[in-house]
């Protein structure tokens, strides 16, 4: 009830589970030092915020809309777009670079169809690029869902990514 | 501990503990250029226009004096060629944002500063939160907010509150140093008008 018209989550067949996130409002009612905590959690349990989520958390923490949208716009951790089940991290920092990065992520955009910043149709994939990952030795560097794949070949980064669901 | 005495542009000034520079510098009548300084609303400190030297144990460096507290033996100078400099450059990016703005337009003549020294990019909002932080703290309504972060940061109004409420305060708009606001506002409430009821 929470998500009306959001055709993009209709497609999926994968509505909002409105009940949860209410719960994890309700959680918090009143208390708008719990607001980026209470962000953080529907983050990773939606993959998004929606729009009318934000306007049900400004009312319940006591926050008004317009901070809680710039903080959602504000972070990198929140999105307020649908974001796929996986993300992909491709490092491009200067260590990955010289190893290959760059020929890792055609590899990576052509089999996906997105482009650094996009998710694809399916919800399958979000794609970022990422400046150094701190872990340089292993370039070229990919990381999905925060397990880090090192020293990939574009072949390996494909097979990679065929692995997932 | 009530009085402090500190000495602007070699007048010895008083201020009052929690005032800033620049409020005890007014407070003496002297004058500090500003642009996102507004009286009403809590320091902020965005444009760095009001940058002063400030020497303390023989030791100079430069502070903003709309957030800087004024404190006993300070000896501050609001003008020099490297504050004016620093003022210059300022204006100069600023201007490649919103190359009409009056408000800069006066401040460039003031300083010399070139309005083509950068390349035009002109996004009129300069930042200043002058509108978003008088509409919080001032009105509370919250009706326009910022979004996003460094170069794609921009003001975004709240359509459900500002459709009701912006028509009949619009206290915002004059205090805006370049004509952005007011065209934000008249663009959300034409395409509300358009989409949402008709
Ligand atoms: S719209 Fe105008 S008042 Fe608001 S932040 Fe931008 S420049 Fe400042
Ligand atoms: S450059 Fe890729 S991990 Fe450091
Ligand atoms: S007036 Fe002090 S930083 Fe803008």
């Amino acid at each position: 009830m929470s998500n009306p018209e959001c055709a993009c989550h209709e497609s999926k067949g994968e509505p909002l589970d409105a009940a949860r996130i209410d719960q994890i409002i309700t959680a918090h009612r009143g208390d708008p030092s719990a607001l980026i905590q209470v962000m953080l959690e529907i983050q990773a349990e939606n993959r998004w915020l929606p729009r009318e989520v934000l306007a049900r958390m400004a009312e319940a923490l006591q926050v008004p809309l317009a901070r809680v949208q710039h903080i959602a716009t504000f972070y990198k951790a929140f999105s307020p777009v649908p974001k796929g089940r996986h993300d992909v991290h491709i490092c491009m920092g200067t260590a990955c670079h010289v190893r290959g990065a760059p020929r890792i992520l055609d590899t990576v955009e052509e089999l996906t169809g997105i482009a650094p910043g996009e998710t694809d149709m399916e919800l399958k994939f979000s794609l970022e690029t990422v400046n150094c990952l701190g872990c340089c030795a292993l370039g070229p560097v990919v990381e999905i869902d925060g397990k880090a794949h090192g020293h990939l070949s574009p072949a390996q980064s494909a097979e990679l990514l065929q692995g997932y669901e | 501990m009530s009085e402090i005495q500190l000495e602007i542009d070699g007048t010895p000034v008083t201020a009052t503990p929690g005032m800033t520079l620049l409020e005890a510098a007014r407070a003496a009548g002297l004058s500090i250029p500003t642009l996102c300084h507004h009286e009403g609303l809590e320091p902020y400190g965005g444009c760095r226009l009001c940058i002063v030297e400030v020497e303390q144990r023989g030791r100079t460096r430069l502070v903003v004096s709309c957030v800087f507290p004024a404190a006993a033996d300070l000896v501050v100078r609001t003008r020099s060629p490297k504050i004016d400099r620093m003022r210059k450059t300022i204006l100069e990016l600023l201007l490649a944002h919103a190359p009409h703005s009056p408000r800069l337009g006066e401040l460039a003549a003031e300083y010399g500063a070139d309005p083509n020294r950068f390349e035009q990019e002109a996004a009129f909002c300069v930042h200043c939160g002058l509108c978003v932080r008088y509409c919080a703290e001032v009105k509370q309504l919250h009706a326009v907010g910022f979004i996003d972060r460094g170069i794609t940061k921009e003001i975004s109004f709240l359509p459900e509150i500002a459709l009701r409420e912006c028509n009949r305060c619009k206290e915002c708009f004059p205090l805006c140093p370049t004509s952005y606001l007011q065209a934000a506002f008249v663009l959300v409430e034409g395409l509300m008008s358009t989409n949402g009821r008709a």
